[in-house]
């Protein structure tokens, strides 16, 4: 067999009853950079996981080289020659580079003694090899993300792997960034190295890959070569359907002010100034993305304007009443809505009923209940219209909300929080880990909303989404608006990097 | 068939959970009874053999429903509240001493009674307020909170009853009887089953309506499910967590004052006697659910007595009782039991559907 990994009619069941992987074949060549790209839920995590060790198959073969092989753990993985970077990297954040990279395959002197010695040279020759640029002697916390990125891929090539499996690498990368990962990957690819690499993103499929497997449902739908398929194709492969990635058409009336941040300033329990004079105005009918990497404060400026946290100094003005420590319900009852950003942590009770997670903003209010008392006649009824509505995909309104896809789930939040007629929407990362086809209903949603005269804030780490959707554009960068842009249709993503990245500052 | 066995795999798991606790049990005894033909038939229909052993499971079951139900709520949301066993005694010590008092106002029956409980019951309520506030105000761990207030309730209500309302002329150390218009009626022939059981009943029937059909119970169980959704929804958390606990409380002192009326009519315990312990496990074989409680507790009550009835009957020794009733409720509470087997009759039902007619569909 010519191929570096042949997989044969893989078959993967949870023990929810998923079936992740239906009859998956599949052929990686050496030497390639192999996409396998499709919607979340598509099986390609599965796949990848069966690849490495980390599932077991119900059915089917694996041949690695020419070998057919059963991985029980992601030692035997490693053994054949397979490495994997996950989306959160398994980095000790306390140690330093060094002692990251050898942690696990330390060289000893008389089998006790470490060996530094032997280890750098190894890894300064590994270094030189592959071109890759770490520094060796920094903590791991110190490092931005594309560096830790950088340190966990070299991690894997200092164990002689050569087939490196990605998961979704640039989801926490900015377009700066992703491009530095891309040529370090073509460069992997000219010392021999096979890479397969999972992404739902299309330009960087396009931009990376040698050839593309689409899968789908379960199922792999396709393999081609990268010149064979076009953005547009791939993404009809995907989803199944054509879709559109067109910018929003601009509002057509944009209102009075409805949201003010005043010289707003927050100080976290470790005493960091998380968010540092921030002012801004959102007004009826238009959309303000803010866009940066994350951590740099936007989970902070969310928590403040929705009432789950308490500003340390400055004002949040909401129809000219400052509402900085009311409560959420009473922030809620004044029309304002949060898309919140960890949809499993805040979004929703996973274990709780559909219905239940459909009415937790509104079950004391009649006619969902009276004097206390749950009215499910109108509860079900209402439940029953929202998912018709918002087409969310569920068998009965009865099952827990654990039993629908991620994009599902998020479809429970959205239609939960803009079917509540809201004036001011705080939508943050409302796209994250969503299939292409709920995105678009949920990017759908919110234009809606806005066109109704409702005042969005978007938050997002996705610059697609941001160019997509916003009216006007705010970056954040270490707790700070650094920039703000009034044209959003002739802006690109790469303009927006170097503010992101804190290069660049504006006026 | 498969589909039958994934719909109710739970019932189906527990009653083989059930079945394989008894064969251990037979085993057991094989073991360890000279006459093993014998015990078994006592463990297993002694509880039914005559009325006045019905009676006695009945009896047994009351107080467990109580605690049960006390446990329960707190534990919807996702409060490790193990203060049932305190709350349960202190209200029937402080219900005791209330009597007592008020025993010269010679109020009528049923007045005296519904006085007496009521009072019982908020006292529980205020018990079960502390450590919902101290959880809720300084974040205290719950478990360690509940477990001392446990030795506090029962210092406490040793000190009152034995200093100061202990029966002398009684032979041992005990309250004074209370008057006979304030006995909860047993009302079925040859038992002490007693109209603290039909309050029992009510009571199931009561949490179950608070926990499924108000808004309270609403807030309570999402809190319980996740605790920063609820917050994030606009639900006051810090009510909840304090309310869930006083409600608690509240079924724990109605059942330590319907204990004292309708069996014993004095406070006699010297130590606690475990009913919180046993509502514990009651509520997690009943998943929290009031009226699997009261089914579970029955069967608790029931396992106890067919025990006391092996003891008091054959040679097996105490001990053995209390291993096999341990091993029933270890496998019934076991929650990855059977799991594989559930994992393949899945796995077989995921791939039938999936490939219909040995075809890619």
């Amino acid at each position: 067999m010519d191929a570096q990994i042949s997989v044969r009619d893989i078959v993967k069941v949870y023990p929810n009853g998923v079936v992740a992987n239906k009859k998956v074949s599949l052929d990686i060549q050496e030497k390639t950079i192999h996409a396998i790209v499709g919607e979340n839920g598509a099986g390609k995590t599965t796949l990848t996981k069966i690849l490495f060790g980390l599932e077991l198959p119900q059915e089917g073969e694996i041949f690695v080289k020419g070998k057919k092989v059963h991985f029980r753990s992601p030692i035997d993985a490693i053994k054949m020659g397979i490495g994997m970077v996950h989306q959160h990297f398994m980095l000790a954040e306390n140690l330093t580079v060094f002692e990251n990279l050898i942690l696990g395959i330390e060289p000893t002197k008389f089998k006790i003694f470490l060996d530094k010695k032997t280890a750098k040279e190894k890894i300064l020759k590994y270094i030189e090899k592959y071109k890759i640029d770490i520094p060796l002697e920094k903590k791991i916390k110190e490092l931005p993300i594309g560096v830790k990125q950088r340190v966990e891929i070299f991690k894997a090539l200092l164990r002689d792997v050569d087939i490196l499996i990605l998961d979704e690498p640039t989801a926490v990368l900015t377009p700066q960034e992703a491009e530095v990962l891309f040529e370090s990957l073509r460069e992997l690819k000219n010392q021999g190295e096979t890479i397969i690499f999972i992404s739902h993103k299309l330009k960087e499929i396009k931009a990376i890959a040698d050839v593309i497997t689409i899968m789908r449902d379960g199922r792999v739908i396709s393999t081609n070569s990268n010149e064979e398929l076009t953005q547009h194709d791939i993404a009809r492969l995907m989803v199944g359907r054509e879709v559109s990635f067109e910018r929003v058409e601009e509002p057509k009336e944009i209102g009075k002010v409805v949201l003010t941040v005043k010289n707003l300033t927050y100080t976290n329990s470790e005493r960091i100034k998380v968010l540092k004079n921030i002012n801004f105005e959102v007004r009826e009918g238009e959309i303000v993305g803010i866009a940066g990497v994350e951590g740099n404060g936007q989970t902070e400026l969310v928590e403040l304007i929705t009432g789950l946290k308490t500003p340390t100094e400055g004002e949040i003005r909401l129809f000219d009443e400052n509402i900085s420590g009311k409560s959420v319900r009473e922030i809620r009852t004044r029309g304002l809505v949060h898309i919140p950003e960890d949809r499993m942590k805040n979004g929703v009770a996973e274990k709780a009923k559909l219905k239940e997670n459909l009415i937790s903003d509104r079950y004391y209010k009649p006619p969902f209940s009276n004097k206390g008392a749950l009215n499910y006649n109108y509860i079900d009824s209402e439940a029953n219209r929202l998912v018709k509505d918002f087409n969310i995909i569920t068998q009965s309104i009865e099952n827990p909300v654990s039993s629908l896809s991620g994009g599902n789930i998020q479809k429970v939040i959205v239609t939960r929080e803009l079917s509540s007629n809201p004036k001011v929407i705080i939508a943050s990362q409302p796209a994250r880990g969503i299939d292409v086809g709920s995105e678009e209903l949920v990017h759908n949603f919110i234009k809606e909303a806005r066109d109704k005269k409702c005042a969005v804030l978007l938050v997002s780490a996705d610059l697609d989404e941001i160019l997509k959707l916003s009216t006007r554009v705010l970056v954040i960068y270490n707790g700070e608006i650094v920039k703000s842009f009034n044209e959003v249709s002739t802006l690109r993503a790469e303009d927006l990097g170097p503010y992101m990245l804190g290069v660049k500052r504006g006026d | 068939m498969e589909k039958f066995v994934l719909k109710y795999f739970n019932l189906i798991r527990t009653i083989i959970a059930i079945l394989i606790g008894f064969a251990v049990s037979v085993l057991i005894l094989v073991i360890v009874s000279t006459s093993s033909i014998e015990s078994i038939k006592y463990l297993f229909l002694g509880p039914f053999m005559s009325v006045s052993r019905i009676g006695n499971i009945v009896e047994l079951a009351t107080p467990i429903i109580f605690c049960g139900i006390a446990i329960a709520i707190p534990f919807q949301a996702s409060q490790f509240n193990v203060g049932a066993e305190g709350t349960f005694f202190i209200s029937a010590a402080f219900g005791t001493a209330f009597a007592l008092i008020i025993q010269k106002l010679n109020l009528p029956g049923f007045i005296y009674i519904v006085l007496v409980l009521t009072f019982a019951t908020l006292f529980g309520g205020f018990w079960g307020f502390i450590p919902g506030y101290l959880k809720a105000r300084f974040k205290a761990n719950m478990v360690v909170l509940t477990l001392m207030l446990n030795y506090a309730a029962y210092f406490l209500s040793i000190y009152l009853i034995n200093y100061h309302f202990r029966d002398k002329s009684a032979g041992f150390l005990t309250s004074y009887r209370l008057p006979e218009n304030i006995f909860l009626k047993q009302f079925v022939p040859n038992t002490r089953i007693h109209i603290g059981f039909l309050i029992a009943i009510a009571s199931v029937f009561i949490a179950y309506y608070f926990l499924y059909h108000t808004t309270l119970g609403y807030e309570i169980r999402m809190v319980g499910f996740n605790f920063h959704f609820a917050k994030y929804s606009g639900i006051d958390v810090f009510k909840v967590i304090v309310l869930s606990s006083v409600i608690g409380g509240l079924f724990a002192g109605l059942g330590g004052m319907a204990e004292v009326m309708g069996i014993h009519r004095r406070f006699l315990w010297q130590s606690l006697p475990g009913y919180g312990w046993d509502g514990v496990v009651v509520a997690i074989i009943g998943k929290n659910n009031p009226i699997l409680i009261m089914f579970a507790s029955l069967f608790l009550a029931y396992l106890r007595i067919g025990g006391r009835v092996l003891n008091l009957l054959s040679d097996v020794p105490f001990e053995m009782v209390g291993v096999i009733e341990s091993i029933i409720i270890l496998l019934i509470t076991a929650e990855a039991f059977l799991e594989n087997v559930k994992y393949r009759i899945t796995v077989k039902e995921a791939e039938k559907e999936v490939f219909k007619n040995g075809s890619l569909s």
